[in-house]
């Protein structure tokens, strides 16, 4: 029973990684219609600057994820201004190879500015965990800082998106870019505030993802990326809300299916879970029906 | 106020705007008619900056909006409800009005959607409601009323009476003239010829992408060529 809790936590926290990452690819993809496929390896350059901060700078862990955070703000709308800013009129497929395209280039980069060697990410929080029941459940403060920073994102971004002008504005222009134009909303801009938005997101999830998962090489936000965007397509892509309960709910299936099942066939039983929900509910959990322009 | 000059509009390489010229006097309800695929609704989309003109000028205010984006467009003066209404149907009613007011101090927000409220007080009624649930006569209401939350000089209209009941396109025309006698000029888009007509002071005539008569709304209403083209004999 204990340990059945410790996995559903486990879960519930790297669940919680996945949900901020998946931000990330569904308000992109809610604003610009786009798969941003180097979006998991902002996560991989945010965990480096922070890893850099902290280990050879010697610099508090708060400084470090703050460099981070702006690292990948500024890289991921240097993304969308070079790379698919010019791609607006094009084809939806012609932006996808683009963003594959950028995604090997960061990787790239990434290798032969650090090389592939694993680098072992400092333990930020120096192991301290909570023991419960005698030391039978184990809660590491690494699992309770990144389950806190997720309801803590998740309350601030959707009030954001609510209230906010510019939330609204974000809004306008998912749902109708031309009228959107027309009430005065810079789109462009827009835009470049959601791709901000998202990448300021995935450096505080490559930070946490390597509290727990500690070894960073060139790849290591690859995976998290592909199931993070799972996780948004299994809540229904362009849903806050959905990005959430898809990423908790991946984080869970995958932990527990390691655990009861086989650590070797977990990621296949994510996939099959995906696959399954896409067969019953095609716009996934949350996902709203798109209603197709004439 | 307005002054379009010559404007030549393509999709690709369908010309689908020709020699257009026309203008709009300040205090005018002008309106431009035409057959379905005439190209009117590509005109208001080109003064609006949405789509560009290959040639020519289009002057508001007297000033160039050749390179203005169409963002900076509304700030001018200049608002346009589109052709299927295009509100924000995610979005409450109460919010569709706010972005209506985006480009103007926040602080004047309220006092512009009470406006709003007045003229339209269903709007009122159902301002927590998401606007895809309102009706169609509602939702041009909707869309009409986003517009002048700009406090335009301008206010083009792309067809308000598509799909609406004759109540509702009646009531619809009576809140063109209300907001006529108000002080703002109005270029109206129709299909519905007898009805712009019968509110315009003057109109165009547009076929396959160029103008081929004008006139005053009265004249044109008696002319024998609108009689049979478009009011049915
Ligand atoms: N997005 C588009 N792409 C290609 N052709 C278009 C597009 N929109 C309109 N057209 C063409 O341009 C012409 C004028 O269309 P439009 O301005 O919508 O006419 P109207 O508003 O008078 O019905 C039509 O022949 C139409 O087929
Ligand atoms: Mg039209």
């Amino acid at each position: 029973m204990l340990s059945f809790l410790n996995h559903l936590i486990n879960g519930i926290s790297l669940g919680s990684i996945y949900a901020i990452i998946a931000l990330g690819y569904t308000m992109v993809y809610g604003i610009a219609k786009m798969l941003n496929f180097a979006h998991g390896d902002i996560i991989m350059v945010g965990a480096y600057v922070c890893f850099f901060a902290v280990s050879s700078f010697q610099l508090h862990p708060v400084v470090g994820l703050l460099l981070a955070i702006i690292v990948c703000t500024v890289l991921g709308t240097l993304i969308e201004k070079l790379a698919y800013k010019p791609l607006r009129q094009a084809t939806s497929l012609a932006v996808l190879i683009t963003a594959i395209g950028v995604s090997y280039f960061l990787q790239n980069a990434a290798q032969l500015l650090w090389t592939s060697n694993p680098k072992l990410f400092p333990d930020i929080f120096n192991g301290a965990a909570i023991k419960l029941f005698d030391g039978e459940l184990i809660i590491t403060v690494s699992t309770l800082v990144t389950i806190a920073a997720c309801i803590v994102i998740m309350i601030l971004l959707t009030a954001f998106i609510d209230k906010s002008k510019t939330g609204k504005a974000m809004r306008a222009c998912s749902e109708d870019k031309g009228a959107a134009q027309l009430m005065g909303i810079n789109v462009n801009r827009t835009i470049s505030i959601t791709f901000a938005i998202g990448s300021a997101l995935a450096a505080v999830a490559g930070v946490l993802l390597c509290t727990t998962y500690p070894s960073l090489v060139p790849t290591t936000g690859s995976m998290p990326g592909i199931k993070a965007f799972t996780a948004a397509v299994f809540g229904g892509i362009g849903s806050v809300p959905g990005a959430l309960l898809g990423g908790i709910l991946l984080g869970i299936i995958e932990i527990m299916a390691g655990a009861y099942i086989s650590t070797s066939l977990s990621n296949a039983i994510v996939f099959a879970v995906l696959i399954l929900v896409l067969l019953i509910k095609p716009t996934g959990l949350l996902g709203k029906q798109i209603r197709e322009k004439v | 106020m307005l002054k379009v000059q010559d404007i030549n509009v393509y999709y690709g390489s369908i010309h689908a705007i020709k020699d257009v010229s026309f203008e709009v006097q300040s205090g005018e309800i002008v309106t431009l008619i035409g057959a379905n695929g005439a190209g009117k609704s590509t005109v208001l989309q080109t003064i609006s900056g949405l789509l560009r003109s290959k040639t020519g000028s289009i002057h508001f205010l007297d000033q160039d909006l050749s390179n203005v984006p169409p963002h900076k467009i509304v700030a001018q003066g200049l608002a346009h409800v589109p052709e299927g209404r295009r509100i924000f149907l995610q979005m409450t009613v109460e919010d569709n009005l706010s972005m209506g007011a985006f480009t103007r101090p926040g602080s004047e927000v309220d006092a512009s959607i009470a406006d709003v409220y007045e003229r339209f007080p269903r709007l009122m009624e159902r301002r927590k409601q998401i606007a895809g649930t309102l009706s169609g006569g509602e939702q041009q209401m909707l869309a009409m009323g986003r517009a002048l939350m700009s406090r335009p000089h301008l206010l083009m209209l792309d067809e308000p009476s598509m799909g609406l009941s004759p109540i509702l396109v009646q009531q619809i025309f009576d809140i063109i003239k209300e907001l006529h006698k108000a002080g703002t000029t109005i270029l109206l888009v129709e299909q519905n010829a007898q009805m712009a007509l019968s509110v315009a002071d003057r109109a165009y005539v547009l076929e396959s992408g160029r103008i081929v008569l004008s006139g005053t709304g009265a004249e044109l209403a008696k002319s024998d060529a609108i009689k049979k083209a478009y009011l049915g004999g």
